[in-house]
């Protein structure tokens, strides 16, 4: 049995009696009571399980718990809450970017990462960066759209912007329920 | 002032908050204190003899509670069989057994379970049962199946043949006589797994106090499964709770009774310890219903100006080895559906349900449509090749036309309302269709191969009316105007994705006059909700929703009797005006639900004879299905040197009826055409001749990416229906039916050049390029 330290969500845990062969997601799930962390395979294949490991999205299936010691986690709880949503959880709401919603929080911290390493992909940039997350429910048309609005959110949200750009209000690109 | 409506409007969906947030409570989120976990040991062989179940060391690993094996079950007294609902007179019926006693029949099916305080030690203590096994025949393919002499999989029904349904109309062998071509071709529609991206899971628990059992379950069918565990478990309805918590995707898989959630029910009932199971993906694949398996030959007649006059199909449906919950319906609403939205007056139809050593074949997402228009738009397209016609000719030859509705098919279903053209050239507007066709002339002459596919769709949905399904085909709401105004609607449709809790409050706030977020939207639970038959068949608006139109005409007459006593009026003179009671000719008089549901509480205002409180329950009977149509059209480029396929355009143009909350009908078409187009180029369920599962990951089963799908462009029409007072059609499985024929005419379209006639799905690369080049005629370098 193994002692882990870490932080999940910016809290600081300390946990003794860890399996070694604990996989991280059953560690969240499980122990810390984290259970926005989904499971769907037994394969690392649909990334339901996706978290942020100091700031990078990994398959939380696919590492052992104790593979986390030292480490930063952060969890689709970590991200926002209801009363303070991320630009990317306000932008598949707004878009439709989800159904049943089971693939939905690995697939927003997914996009969260796919727009810290690139963020203004356009639509082939989003299908393939997103090729690690299954779902089932949205042919993913609505989910290309909420990343593109979070893109554009989130650029519109940071104080420099590039030369000649007009000032975008996230309200104006959110709002937009509907397709047509 | 009018309010704003809210009813045909993209609303934000009110379930995402605790979706996107991740405090929604899937199955596997529910804890319980003392639960403990089940594993399910499954036969590694498609047909043998269990001659032995040894379960001693199992159950002398540190932390196993108790083993129990098939026959441990039957001496228990649990000899039910898992329920199936048909009205077919001479089906074969034979025992399915929650455990397999003494026979299995599948890959996966479970023959002992046991049960340990972590299910990491479960699936340890698993790999320590030992079972004997003597091996039996196999029989995999129906073809096969239906041989002399071929092995049984149920020896003592003497037949692989559950049931046989032929369905003769007109004069189909003078109008083929007659006809001046004849196609025929033989149609495989493969095996497909629905694959949620939440398997199965269930979490039982048994109150030894009350003598209940309470079953989370993932499930769409909440209340059936409690009647249903009720008889298995042989406890009184009323003691059996089912709650389907947050459901991560259905497709029809999850409408059904399983197994697992009788033997889960069973365990938490015999140990007095909550327990619970999560399904591995790999055992999804395994023992979760699949979907399709059919094979058709088949023959239509045309007129040479394409007029179809006859059709003939001979279809055998893959049942697998035992009947799920719909195993036997599904393949005969194939044959209903045949003849699509085109008058044909002669058909000569049968499908016969055939048992193999397979997983069973039951609801997958459309269940039995999609084979009947693909069949039916495979031919379509046959003939006009044959006729050298363009595919949109020959079917505005032969649509049913909008004057004829309703319109009885020679298969005996009364189609609703339609118009079929209207929808097929607004797609082929917006899809450019004469353009394309033009660029697909000239960069043939370059050595490129665009295609143009087209599905003119029509589908039965609403299920539907309680005589003709295999079970209840009504549905259920209940509307309670609270003390404070707030109101609560209880549904009996049990929603998982489709987003009622959203277009089921908007239909309350506008006709009620009550604001959205005082509207509470309850489903899925069998102790808080009115009994309800759930949601499948694209029923959830068509039957679900039409039961709380009735409810709130209910809350609206008896809040006119409450206003009407009070202003001292005629209650004929009274009218719902924008969601308030008001008085004809006096603008000054209103009275708003909230008001009427106050009065209803006090009691002391209400005229004599009037109950208190303001609340009704309501049931729909559909009079009819109803029968959504459409047209999609697929632009593809197929790549002669590798046969990949290039999505270039999509196009739908769906007509659901009436639409609720457009952006969340939007997306029900977008998730159908994906998994519609999965079917055509990517998935299959493939068992090898022993029975063995190839496809029994997400590693092997090709679910597709984002990058296999391309961008979708959605159109609508509207043509209402009178079949239900809100005169929607219902659109869950639309996009699945329309998506899968529309993309393999396209492809076929595209090898036009290569003599090609027909390839059978998936049309993976390797297939194509091996089609073009046997009949490349030289044109092909490789
Ligand atoms: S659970 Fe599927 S990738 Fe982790
Ligand atoms: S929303 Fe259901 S799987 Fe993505």
């Amino acid at each position: 049995m193994g002692r882990i330290e870490l932080e999940v969500n910016g809290t600081r845990h300390e946990l003794e009696g860890v399996e070694p062969r604990l996989l991280l997601v059953h560690f969240l799930r499980e122990r810390l009571a984290l259970t926005g962390t989904h499971i769907g395979c037994d394969t690392s294949s649909c990334g339901a399980c996706t978290v942020l490991l100091d700031g990078k999205a990994v398959k939380s299936c696919t590492m052992f718990a104790l593979q986390a010691d030292g480490r930063a986690v952060t969890t689709i709880e970590g991200i926002g809450s209801s009363a303070e949503l991320h630009p990317m959880q306000e932008a598949f709401w707004a878009q439709h970017g989800l159904q049943c919603g089971y693939c939905t929080t690995g697939m927003i911290l997914s996009a969260i990462d796919l727009l810290r390493r690139n963020p203004d992909p356009d639509e082939v940039e989003i299908r393939t960066g997103l090729e690690g997350n299954l779902c089932r429910c949205t042919g993913y048309e609505n989910i290309v759209k909420a990343v593109r609005a979070a893109a554009a959110a989130m650029a519109a949200a940071q104080p420099v912007r590039e030369a000649g750009e007009p000032p975008k209000s996230p309200g104006e690109l959110l709002e937009v329920g509907g397709s047509r | 002032m009018a309010a704003v409506r809210l009813v045909g409007t993209p609303v934000r969906r009110r379930e995402d908050p605790r979706l996107i947030t991740g405090r929604a409570t899937y199955v596997d989120d529910v804890k319980l204190v003392g639960m403990v976990h089940a594993a399910f040991i499954r036969s590694p062989y498609a047909h043998a003899k269990i001659v032995r179940v040894d379960l001693a060391k199992a159950k002398a690993h540190a932390g196993v509670l108790a083993a129990f094996s098939g026959a441990d079950l039957h001496a228990a007294g649990m000899t039910a069989s898992l329920p199936v609902a048909h009205k077919m007179p001479d089906l074969k019926t034979p025992p399915h057994y929650p455990l397999a006693v003494d026979e299995v029949r599948f890959v996966g099916e479970a023959v002992a379970v046991l049960i340990a305080n972590d299910p990491y030690i479960a699936r340890d203590a698993a790999e320590l049962v030992e079972v004997e096994y003597d091996e039996l025949p196999i029989v995999v393919e129906v073809e096969k199946a239906m041989a002399p002499g071929a092995p049984l999989v149920h020896a003592s029904l003497g037949t692989n043949v559950a049931y046989a349904m032929p369905l003769r109309a007109g004069d189909p062998d003078g109008a083929f006589a007659s006809a001046d071509v004849v196609v025929k071709q033989r149609l495989v529609n493969q095996r497909l797994a629905p694959v949620p991206i939440e398997t199965r899971g269930v979490v039982a628990q048994w109150d030894a106090g009350a003598g209940r059992v309470t079953l989370y379950s993932s499930t769409q069918i909440p209340h059936l499964l409690r009647t249903q565990l009720s008889l298995i478990l042989g406890l009184p309805e009323t003691n059996v709770r089912a709650i389907a918590p947050e459901v991560g995707g259905g497709f029809g898989s999850k409408l059904n009774v399983y197994a697992e959630e009788a033997v889960a029910a069973w365990l938490a009932m015999r140990l007095g310890r909550p327990v619970k199971w999560s399904e591995t993906r790999s055992e999804c694949f395994q023992a979760m219903i699949h979907g399709r398996d059919q094979i058709a030959d088949c023959e239509i007649a045309a007129k040479r100006d394409g007029t179809i006059v006859g059709l003939r199909a001979r279809i055998l449906a893959n049942l697998g080895a035992y009947h799920q919950l719909l195993t036997p319906v599904i393949p005969t609403l194939t044959v209903l559906m045949a003849p699509g939205p085109y008058r044909i007056a002669n058909v000569d139809l049968e499908v016969t349900g055939v048992f193999t050593n397979t997983m069973s074949t039951d609801a997958y997402r459309g269940a039995g449509r999609p084979e009947a228009t693909y069949l039916i738009e495979r031919l379509m397209d046959l003939v006009a090749r044959k006729l050298g016609a363009d595919p949109a000719d020959v079917r505005r030859r032969n649509f049913i036309e909008p004057s004829a509705f309703p319109f009885t098919t020679a298969t005996g279903l009364t189609y609703d309302s339609g118009d079929y053209a209207k929808t097929m050239e607004k797609a082929l507007q917006l899809a450019d269709y004469p353009g394309v066709r033009a660029r697909q002339a000239a960069l043939r002459a370059e050595g490129r191969y665009l295609g143009i596919g087209l599905s003119t769709y029509v589908e039965v949905c609403g299920m539907g009316p309680s005589a003709a399904m295999p079970a209840a085909g009504w549905d259920s709401a209940t509307i309670r105007v609270e003390p404070t105004g707030s109101v609560t609607v209880l549904t009996g449709i049990s929603p998982h994705g489709q987003g009622e809790e959203t277009t089921f409050a908007q239909l309350v706030a506008d006709e009620l006059g009550v604001a959205i977020d005082d509207i509470a939207v309850v489903h899925g639970d069998t102790d808080r909700v009115q009994y309800g038959v759930g949601t499948f068949g694209s029923r959830g608006t068509a039957v679900g929703g039409a039961a709380l139109k009735l409810a709130i005409e209910t809350i609206q007459a008896k809040a006119i009797k409450i206003a009407a006593h009070r202003w001292g009026a005629d209650p004929a003179d009274l009218e719902y005006r924008d969601g308030k009671i008001g008085l004809r000719g006096d603008p000054s008089k209103a009275m708003t639900t909230a008001e009427a549901g106050f009065l209803a509480f006090m009691g002391d205002q209400l005229p004599p004879g009037l109950e208190p409180g303001l609340d009704a329950t309501r049931r729909f009977e559909p009079p009819n299905f109803v029968y959504p149509f459409g047209t999609h059209v697929c632009v593809v480029e197929v790549d002669a040197e590798t046969g990949k396929v290039s999505v270039e355009r999509y196009v739908a143009v769906d007509d659901c009826g009436n639409v609720l909350n457009p952006m969340i009908v939007e997306g029900q078409v977008h998730g159908g055409i994906a998994q519609g187009m999965a079917q055509a180029l990517y998935e299959e369920v493939v068992y090898d001749e022993y029975g063995q599962l190839l496809t029994g990951s997400l590693m092997d089963y090709a679910v597709p990416r984002a990058e296999q799908l391309p961008h979708f462009d959605l159109d609508r029409t509207v043509t209402p229906t009178s079949v239900n007072p809100l005169g929607v059609k219902g659109v869950g499985e639309a996009g699945t039916i329309g998506a899968t024929p529309a993309v393999v005419n396209a492809v076929l379209d595209a090898l036009a050049p290569f003599g090609v006639e027909h390839i059978d799905m998936p049309l993976r690369p390797e297939k194509l390029w091996k089609a073009m080049g046997t009949r490349s005629n030289g044109k092909v370098s490789v």
